[in-house]
């Protein structure tokens, strides 16, 4: 068996070095598929970080009554905190508020000035909200317009208009999740139906042979065992090829993307995540490459 | 022993059901060490007779027996198992283009799992018999018609096998060349293998003074010791 095994490896890696032409032709539109599948999930990862940032800047705001004891905003955050919709809390006092606009408007003389001249501090304590989900907004909101909370809130900021806002936002990543979800099933299965015609292609320029080494006597695990080993290395050098040519185009389009995503760094995403972006290429390829292989030599092996 | 008993293979010709007989309930035995050659024109169904030996076709009526095996019965896994009791020789050499004329006949030793020692030994004085010591490491491109039918015939005799098959051997070759291989079936007949032979060589038939089958349209026209090949 496992002088088998190391015949069948030596047979494959005797058949792709000896049909050099074919092994070059279709490790080259391997390479080509792998790029367009490598592309793909970097395309995923930045939507999603452009879509997480859009989502993290959805909240809402309750602002309470001046007169709205500290005890009450308290009860109204630990009953929010209940609430599964809820993903985090962050109460600010009026006192914290006030520090935050000094700080904001400090250069603004003009602004310092007029707090100054109030005297006491216009600001109202609030609770800022963010959700699981933009969805559950409209939901948290209901529970807040609730009567047990009327005299205690003085504003939630999630007024009509803001909703509408919200509305749409939903609506836009909920197309863009569908949108690339679409284009990532849709290219990657051009990238595997490629790949196969390739292979396909090579292994229909060898039908001869496995004719001939079945008629010698092999086999189907020994006859079709090169090519599949073929497949193998296919896949692994257009893998390679792929993430290494693919590294310094992500290095020039990376300070571009910034302007769009200014949260997302490619390059460092890039270089960070090097061995899992290699491994998950060396996986579609080395997958796609043998099941070609065993599909396409199938055909062959009924003699 | 070879025994096809009341054999009859139809092709299809096409998608409407048009259908050719190839063979038309063939009868026949074979005796171990004979040399028993298939004679007929194109189409008269000598090479149905090879494939349908190998188990690369089935029949569609009758039995086919090669030693202790029911050929037509045989699954698809069973195949390689008989294939090693047979060499064949095709007519277009049927040799692997990737390979040297070494690798082409060590690889049906290595198809059958055998030990590489055992491949060391047999594969070179296999080729010395054949007459082709000094060209183990040539490409099958880069021998001639002659030489690559000899590799082929190494091939075919590496597993020692019961039975050497060959199917039109002489055809791609010029008619010197061809005697050679006659002779060196011949040789290897002497041996104690069993051959077959297909052809339509009439030259080559006329010489051998052997068992000749003749075919035609499918059916065994006659069939003599010693025969000769004389046109219907």
């Amino acid at each position: 068996m496992i002088t088998n095994l190391l015949r069948i490896i030596k047979f494959g890696l005797q058949r792709f070095w000896r049909n050099g032409s074919v092994s070059t032709a279709t490790i080259a539109i391997m390479f080509l598929a792998l790029i367009v599948f490598c592309g793909i999930n970097l395309f995923n990862v930045l939507a999603k970080t452009a879509l997480f940032s859009v989502q993290e800047r959805i909240d809402i705001s309750v602002f309470f009554k001046k007169t709205t004891p500290e005890d009450e905003i308290l009860k109204i955050q630990a009953d929010l905190k209940k609430l599964p919709e809820v993903k985090s809390i962050e109460y600010i006092t009026a006192d914290r508020a006030l520090e935050i606009f000094k700080e904001r408007y400090k250069t603004d003389e003009l602004i310092a000035q007029a707090i100054e001249q109030t005297g006491e501090n216009p600001l109202l304590p609030s609770i800022n909200i963010k959700a699981y989900d933009p969805k559950q907004y409209q939901v948290i909101a209901s529970f807040l317009e609730g009567e047990e909370f009327k005299n205690a809130i003085e504003k939630i900021s999630y007024d009509e208009r803001n909703a509408k806002m919200i509305d749409r936002l939903i609506k836009i990543i909920d197309t863009t999740k569908l949108f690339g979800l679409s284009l990532t099933t849709f290219l990657t299965l051009i990238a595997v139906l490629i790949t196969f015609a390739a292979i396909g292609l090579a292994i229909h320029s060898s039908r001869d042979e496995i004719v001939i080494i079945k008629l010698v006597g092999g086999t189907n695990f020994f006859t079709a065992g090169p090519y599949i080993i073929e497949g193998i290395i296919y896949g692994l050098i257009a893998a390679i090829l792929a993430t290494f040519i693919i590294w310094p185009m992500v290095y020039f389009a990376s300070p571009y993307l910034k302007n769009f995503v200014p949260e997302m760094n490619l390059e460092q995403y890039f270089v960070s995540h090097f061995f899992i972006i290699l491994l998950q290429n060396i996986l579609f390829g080395v997958a796609v490459g043998v099941i070609s292989s065993i599909i396409a030599v199938r055909r062959y092996l009924r003699i | 022993m070879i025994a096809f008993q009341n054999v009859t293979k139809t092709y299809r010709l096409n998608h409407k059901g048009a259908t050719t007989v190839a063979l038309d309930d063939v009868s026949f035995k074979i005796n171990p060490k004979e040399f028993v050659s298939f004679v007929g024109k194109s189409g008269a169904g000598k090479s149905t007779i090879i494939k349908l030996l190998i188990g690369e076709e089935k029949p569609d009526k009758g039995r086919i027996i090669f030693g202790s095996y029911d050929v037509n019965k045989l699954k698809s896994k069973e195949l390689p198992s008989l294939r090693r009791h047979i060499g064949v020789v095709f007519q277009d050499f049927k040799l692997l283009p990737n390979k040297t004329a070494y690798e082409n006949v060590a690889f049906a030793l290595e198809v059958a799992g055998r030990p590489e020692k055992e491949i060391k030994d047999f594969v070179p004085k296999i080729l010395e018999l054949v007459g082709l010591k000094e060209k183990m490491t040539n490409f099958p491109r880069e021998l001639s018609g002659g030489e690559q039918q000899r590799v082929a015939i190494a091939r075919a005799l590496i597993h020692n096998p019961d039975v050497l098959v060959a199917d039109e051997p002489t055809g791609n070759l010029d008619p010197i060349t061809g005697q050679e291989i006659i002779r060196l079936l011949l040789t290897i007949n002497d041996l104690g293998t069993t051959v077959i032979l297909a052809t339509h060589n009439k030259d080559i038939i006329n010489n051998l003074e052997r068992r000749v089958i003749l075919l035609e349209n499918g059916k065994i026209i006659r069939d003599e010791e010693k025969g000769r090949y004389i046109l219907t």
